[in-house]
Order: C-alpha cells, then sequence, then structure tokens
C-alpha cells in the first residue's frame, strides 16, 4: 500500500518537473518562465523529500522558490515587457546544433551511470530517521565542512557586494544609442 | 520502497538536459539565467540521490553549498541584466558579443 502512494508521487513529482522544466524553456515570455520555475522547484522540493532529505527541501523552498524567484519576478517586472520568440526563425543551425549537443549530453550522462552504476542502485541501505534532519546538517557544517561553511559566507558577501555595485547607477548612465533622450529622462543621474 | 534510485538520476538527467537546451537556444539573459538554474537543480538532484545511496550526508551539504553559489549567482547575473537594461542595449545574448559598454 505504501509503495503504491510513494510511487504515485514519484510520478506526479516527477512529471511536474520536467514539464515545468520543458515550459521555462519554451514560453516566450520571462515573467511565465519565472513562475513555471516556482512549480518546478516545488516538486523537486518533493523529489528530495523522498530521499529523505528534509532540510535540503526545506532549503529549497526557502531560499530557491521563496527569495530567488522573488527577486527574479521583481527584475522581470522592472524591465518591463520583453517578449522573446523561442523558436523564431525555423530550425537553424545553431538551433539544431542546440538539440544534438543537448542530446548527446543526456546520452552520456545516461551512458555513463548506467556503467557505473548498473544493478547498484536498487536497493538503498537502510537509513535511520535523523538521516537529512536539521540537527545532523548544522553538525556535519560545524565539524566536517567548517571551511565549506565559512567560504560560502564570504561568496554570499562577495554576491551581495557585487550585486550592489552592478545596480547602482552612479556609473555609466549615458545611452549609447542616439536617439533615446526621452528614455533618459527616466534615470536621473545620482548627484 | 519506491522507485529505484536510478529512475531519479534520470529526471537529473532529463533536466540536466532541458537546461543546457534553454541555456543554448533561448536569447533572452533572462531565460538563460533560469535555464541555468534548471541544469543546477538536475545536479543537485543527482546529489541527493547518491547522498541516499551511500547513506551519507555529504551530498547534501554539497547540495546545500550549490544553492548558495546558485542564489550569489542569480544576484550577480541579474544586477548585470539591470546594467546592460540601464544602458539601453539589446537583452539578446547574441547581440551583446563584446564586452564593450
Amino acid at each position: 500500500m505504501g509503495n503504491v502512494v510513494v510511487w504515485a508521487v514519484w510520478i506526479v513529482a516527477a512529471f511536474a518537473c520536467l514539464g515545468s522544466a520543458t515550459a521555462v524553456v519554451s514560453f516566450a515570455n520571462p515573467y511565465y518562465s519565472a513562475l513555471s520555475l516556482i512549480g518546478n522547484l516545488g516538486s523537486l522540493a518533493v523529489l528530495y523529500l523522498l530521499l529523505s532529505a528534509e532540510f535540503v527541501a526545506a532549503a529549497q523552498v526557502l531560499v530557491y522558490a521563496g527569495a530567488v524567484m522573488v527577486m527574479f519576478l521583481f527584475v522581470i517586472a522592472y524591465l518591463g515587457r520583453h517578449v522573446d520568440t523561442p523558436w523564431a526563425g525555423g530550425p537553424s543551425w545553431q538551433a539544431l546544433g542546440a538539440v544534438a549537443a543537448a542530446g548527446a549530453l543526456m546520452v552520456e550522462i545516461v551512458v555513463v551511470i548506467g556503467l557505473k552504476a548498473s544493478g547498484r542502485l536498487s536497493d538503498a541501505p537502510d537509513i535511520t530517521a535523523a538521516f537529512g534532519s536539521p540537527r545532523a546538517i548544522g553538525e556535519l557544517f560545524l565539524t566536517d565542512h567548517l571551511l565549506a561553511f565559512e567560504i560560502t559566507s564570504i561568496v554570499l558577501l562577495a554576491a551581495a557586494v557585487g550585486g550592489v555595485v552592478l545596480g547602482s547607477h552612479a556609473r555609466g548612465d549615458e545611452p549609447t544609442t542616439p536617439g533615446s533622450t526621452l528614455l533618459q529622462e527616466e534615470v536621473p543621474p545620482l548627484r | 520502497m519506491g522507485p529505484d534510485l536510478t529512475w531519479y538520476l534520470a529526471v537529473a538527467a532529463f533536466l540536466f538536459a532541458i537546461g543546457a537546451l534553454g541555456v543554448m537556444l533561448r536569447r533572452s539573459p533572462l531565460i538563460v539565467l533560469l535555464s541555468l538554474e534548471i541544469m543546477l537543480n538536475g545536479a543537485n538532484l543527482a546529489l541527493i540521490t547518491f547522498s541516499r545511496h551511500h547513506a551519507e550526508l555529504d551530498g547534501q551539504i554539497f547540495a546545500l553549498a550549490v544553492m548558495a553559489v546558485a542564489a550569489s549567482e542569480v544576484v550577480v547575473g541579474l544586477g548585470l541584466i539591470v546594467a546592460v537594461h540601464r544602458r539601453k542595449l539589446d537583452l539578446d545574448v547574441d547581440k551583446l558579443s563584446t564586452l564593450r559598454g
């Protein structure tokens, strides 16, 4: 009985995941793409829960579907309407090459996994209830992986400083295309 | 017991390929960033699957570090997009082929 329920949840989550990923790539409007990425991240969190990674699933929803996607939606709203027609101009050599490269990449991953781990992945070892809990993760972060933890904080600080520098109005406000003096009025330079 | 761990790895491979397709095909830098997130999440799913396979938490730690790096990458990428937009350039990765403003 529990077997069937786990399979059902897995099928729904996996197909929602792949379907929303396809939607992200194929929507013309970036706003819809970002909204479907939220669905993708949510269904991935369900898959993480099935793999008994509770803390990672919670962090996924909080950090990704919460903070990162809100920032994405704000920037898309700030940029205004920039519709990008996805498959304009028919199949060019670039599109054909991209499809071939992505297909080759996927075949390569599947073949390597099949060669390296065929049969051995079917029996997952038994784990205790503490596996993936915030307590276990926190202990590992503060003992074995303390360096990674500290480096992560420096990376986040550098990204925050970089975001402020890139987003500030202080320099480079002059337009490079002529005839956009009307548009320039929207962004007065800081003094 | 639910599906084999192999099925999770198949989903991860598909996600990575779909994301790669988006990065290579789309011209809007916003959607390129979104597709990059899909690729990172495919890698994360594989990490967590192998973490479950070995019953070791190190893979989950790595996945959390990847999430932090992805968040920083989004901050810098969106900052670049806003800077490009403010200079009245086209938001098209095929046209942004030089480093000069």
